[in-house]
């Protein structure tokens, strides 16, 4: 008694809900509101655009040596082009640059492991990038080892001096920040408080201050006789200053482990230190990570301040090159290099702390 | 079974390095000794070297006579005064660049953030590119691209850029008219309150009514007009008792009006566009934390859109906005200090910096500076506690 045996094929959609035109009208010219913001937005875009792509690509000169290389109708790239090796090494002498470029390809290649999930052995790697790898590349820079010309760090700088501060001073911190949080954590009402005086007061000061302290309040705190190096009192201030961010971190990673587990950990006998170092910092520290690199990416911005007590990091080598009389007037071009390079590097590195947070949350998402 | 084997016979106490209070006891001891001697330590060595450098301790230099020009100051200033006046100067400063950029910001990060969930796919493409764009250049790049390669190329007095004749912009500021009040103009801001108060009043009475009968007027609409209608007509009832201070360009440079550097400027205008990216990543999750469902409920209830937003929405968001947003409210007023990098007398370029140079007195004055910082911070975060104990989801 069956008629229809065959199911009756979809009819296709309206023309009016597929295509480009439709998804225009859903988008962008949904309601007369709508369509107006829409052409403002055109218009904006319009504005800056035009003569940005114009500045930089069209009328722009790529190719030369000199400043009469540059037509000076759009940007002048061969200021930046002539000055590149500076950017990126500072003052480091030109026939040692192969030591610096080691290191380069080193810290990428750590770092590439650690963000990449499938390669192996992360927990061996993490372990040399933290340990192993500094001191290895603490040699190589500043030489005076294995016959290796000596360096002084007043001619480091650039690129090179802008990852070295952000990565000492993250390397340092963690640590530092681990102990705060676990003090700020802890049932001792002394250790408590001094944790929380520390965390509160580096919170509380802006970075300036605390490089102005470093460099120069910290030469009046040691005994007379001892001098440090400036590169040195700006890792100090950098690295204290971070390992109060980190420790609030940390404390908000640990928070988020439920109590059971550690009372599960000390109901099996375990003391303190096997309970934070085996059970709660491992689950702790894997939801921190997006945190982590968050505070890393303005510990890396936050590094450009340390041209204002004079080191020279890559805004701080990009702003002396513009003021050499060779090269007058082009503070535009040398500022779009360097906010171009903090971008890449920034901008990565949020999009991977988000990647993470989504790949993380799977698991934990109650 | 019963016995366990290694019960300890009774009577018999653990060693105390196994009695936790009193090992947590002896940490603590050993924690702040440890401190007491690294103070101890710092404190001799700072005795020694200060007394080696010929510098004496203590604020009495801040009643020595300063001896030179702030070229920004919102209270009476000259070289003449002391460096404590210095400090007071710059901390004004400071507070002032830090309010402005704390109103610009928001006002930006708010219309950002909206603009980030709208429904309009160019707006939102906009807005996230603004978000990314500024948030991922750090801030002394920025004040150093609006300083040297905006502000400070463009054109010089004679060539300044005019805006209806009466704002002028060139490399050495922005250049605005001035009011000045005649006598009777009190009034004004008086009238000012007294509307205030009284559209305060009028809510207040109109959610009575509307409790006790059901019925309500718009006291909105009405508290606008009265609050921009009466100073307004005061205004011209006593016969407009302003007049404007017009800049004139005279010679090289222009007299009257009222001055805003370009280092100001500069400052300002990184501040907010940098804080306003964050704010704007802020008020966006704010609002997506709202679940849909209270949306819903209140369209249920057949409640028109802009009460849904203003009742619904908006409160519960504003519970997961302000915790951040006063934080970045904190870190643009803890930014502001790079003004010294551009010369903008701020406290800590001008008290921080010039005067620490001349007196060398590095500890007091950190010291100093760093206290300011460190007041603000805990006020603010004493106002956050305070915020979040009352806006708190109560729950049974």
């Amino acid at each position: 008694m069956i008629h229809n045996q065959t199911m009756i094929d979809q009819r296709p959609a309206p023309s009016n809900t597929l295509g480009p035109v439709a998804w225009l009208r859903a988008n962008l010219f949904s309601g007369p509101l709508n369509t107006l913001f829409t052409l403002a937005g055109l218009y904006v875009l319009y504005l800056l655009l035009v003569p940005t792509i114009q500045w930089a690509f069209i009328n722009a000169d790529w190719i030369g040596t000199t400043r009469d290389d540059c037509s000076r109708e759009g940007a002048c790239w061969v200021f930046v082009n002539a000055r590149f090796t500076q950017f990126i090494y500072g003052l480091y002498p030109r026939s040692e640059i192969w030591r610096a470029n080691i290191v380069f390809g080193g810290f990428f290649t750590l770092i590439a492991w650690l963000a990449i999930p499938r390669l192996p052995f992360k927990r061996w790697v993490a372990v040399f990038a933290l340990i192993g790898f500094p001191i290895a590349a603490y040699v190589l820079l500043h030489g005076g080892y294995f016959d290796l010309p000596r360096v002084p760090t007043h001619r480091w700088g650039g690129l090179m001096l802008t990852l070295l501060l952000a990565s000492v001073g993250m390397i340092g911190a963690l640590p530092i920040g681990i102990v705060l949080a676990l003090g700020r954590r802890s049932n001792m009402p002394i250790v408590k408080s001094f944790c929380v005086i520390f965390i509160e007061f580096w919170r509380g000061v802006p970075l300036i201050t605390v490089l102005f302290m470093a460099s120069v309040m910290l030469p009046l705190f040691l005994p007379s006789g001892i001098s440090v190096d400036r590169l040195v009192r700006a890792l100090i201030g950098l690295t204290l200053f971070q390992s109060a961010y980190m420790a609030e971190v940390i404390r908000g990673g640990l928070q988020a482990i439920p109590k059971g587990q550690e009372e599960a950990a000390a109901a099996l006998g375990m003391t303190y230190w096997k309970r934070m170092g085996l059970i709660v910092l491992p689950q702790a520290l894997k939801m921190m990570i997006p945190g982590i690199v968050n505070t890393f990416i303005s510990l890396f911005k936050d590094t450009t301040l340390v041209m204002i007590i004079g080191l020279f990091d890559l805004l701080g080598i990009v702003q002396a090159a513009l003021s050499d009389s060779n090269w007058l007037g082009f503070s535009l071009e040398g500022y779009v290099f360097a906010a171009f390079v903090f971008w890449i590097f920034c901008f990565s590195m949020s999009r991977y702390s988000q990647y993470l947070e989504r790949k993380l949350n799977t698991g934990h998402k109650r | 079974m019963s016995v366990r084997p290694n019960a300890r016979p009774a009577g018999h106490k653990p060693p105390f390095w196994r009695d936790r209070a009193k090992r947590a006891l002896v940490f603590q001891l050993l924690l702040t000794a440890a401190v007491a001697v690294f103070l101890f330590y710092i404190v001799g060595n700072v005795q020694d070297n200060l007394s080696a450098r010929g510098i004496t301790t203590g604020f009495g230099f801040l009643n020595n006579t300063a001896g030179f020009g702030i070229v920004q100051s919102l209270i009476d200033y000259s070289s003449q005064d002391t460096y404590g006046r210095t400090f007071l100067v710059g901390l004004l400063n400071t507070l002032l660049v830090g309010g402005l950029g704390v109103i610009a910001a928001t006002l930006i990060g708010f219309i950002v953030g909206i603009a980030r969930l709208s429904p309009n796919w160019l707006l939102a493409r906009l807005a996230t590119a603004y978000i990314e764009t500024f948030r991922n250049i750090p801030l002394l790049l920025q004040i150093f691209f609006w300083y040297f390669a905006v502000l400070r190329t463009l054109p010089s007095a004679r060539d300044s850029m005019a805006f209806g004749e009466v704002i002028f912009l060139n490399v050495r500021g922005l250049y605005l008219p001035e009011p000045l009040f005649e006598s009777g103009f009190g009034l004004i801001p008086a009238a000012f309150i007294v509307a205030i108060v009284a559209s305060i009043a009028l809510c207040v009475w109109n959610k009575r009514r509307q409790e006790a009968t059901g019925k309500r007027i718009p006291a909105g609409w009405i508290s606008l007009a009265l609050i921009m209608g009466l100073p307004l007509l005061i205004t011209v009832a006593t016969g407009v008792p302003i007049t404007w201070d017009v800049p004139e360009l005279r010679g090289f440079n222009f007299r009257g009006g009222f001055t805003v550097i370009p280092e100001f400027l500069a400052l300002w205008m990184a501040l907010s566009i940098y804080t306003a990216a964050f704010i704007a990543e802020i008020v966006r999750s704010g609002i997506q934390a709202i679940s849909h469902g209270q949306t819903e409920a209140a369209q249920a209830l057949s409640l028109p859109r802009n009460l849904v937003l203003r009742l619904v929405v908006i409160p519960q968001a504003l519970r997961v906005i302000i915790p951040p947003l006063t934080s970045q409210y904190l870190n643009l007023i803890k930014n502001s200090s790079l003004a010294t990098a551009i010369g903008y007398p701020d406290l800590v370029s001008v008290f921080a910096g010039t005067t620490l140079n001349q007196t060398g007195q590095a500890i007091e004055v950190i010291a100093m500076t760093m206290a300011v910082y460190l007041t603000i911070s805990l006020l603010v975060s004493m106002f956050m506690n305070w915020f979040n104990a009352r806006v708190a989801l109560v729950e049974r």
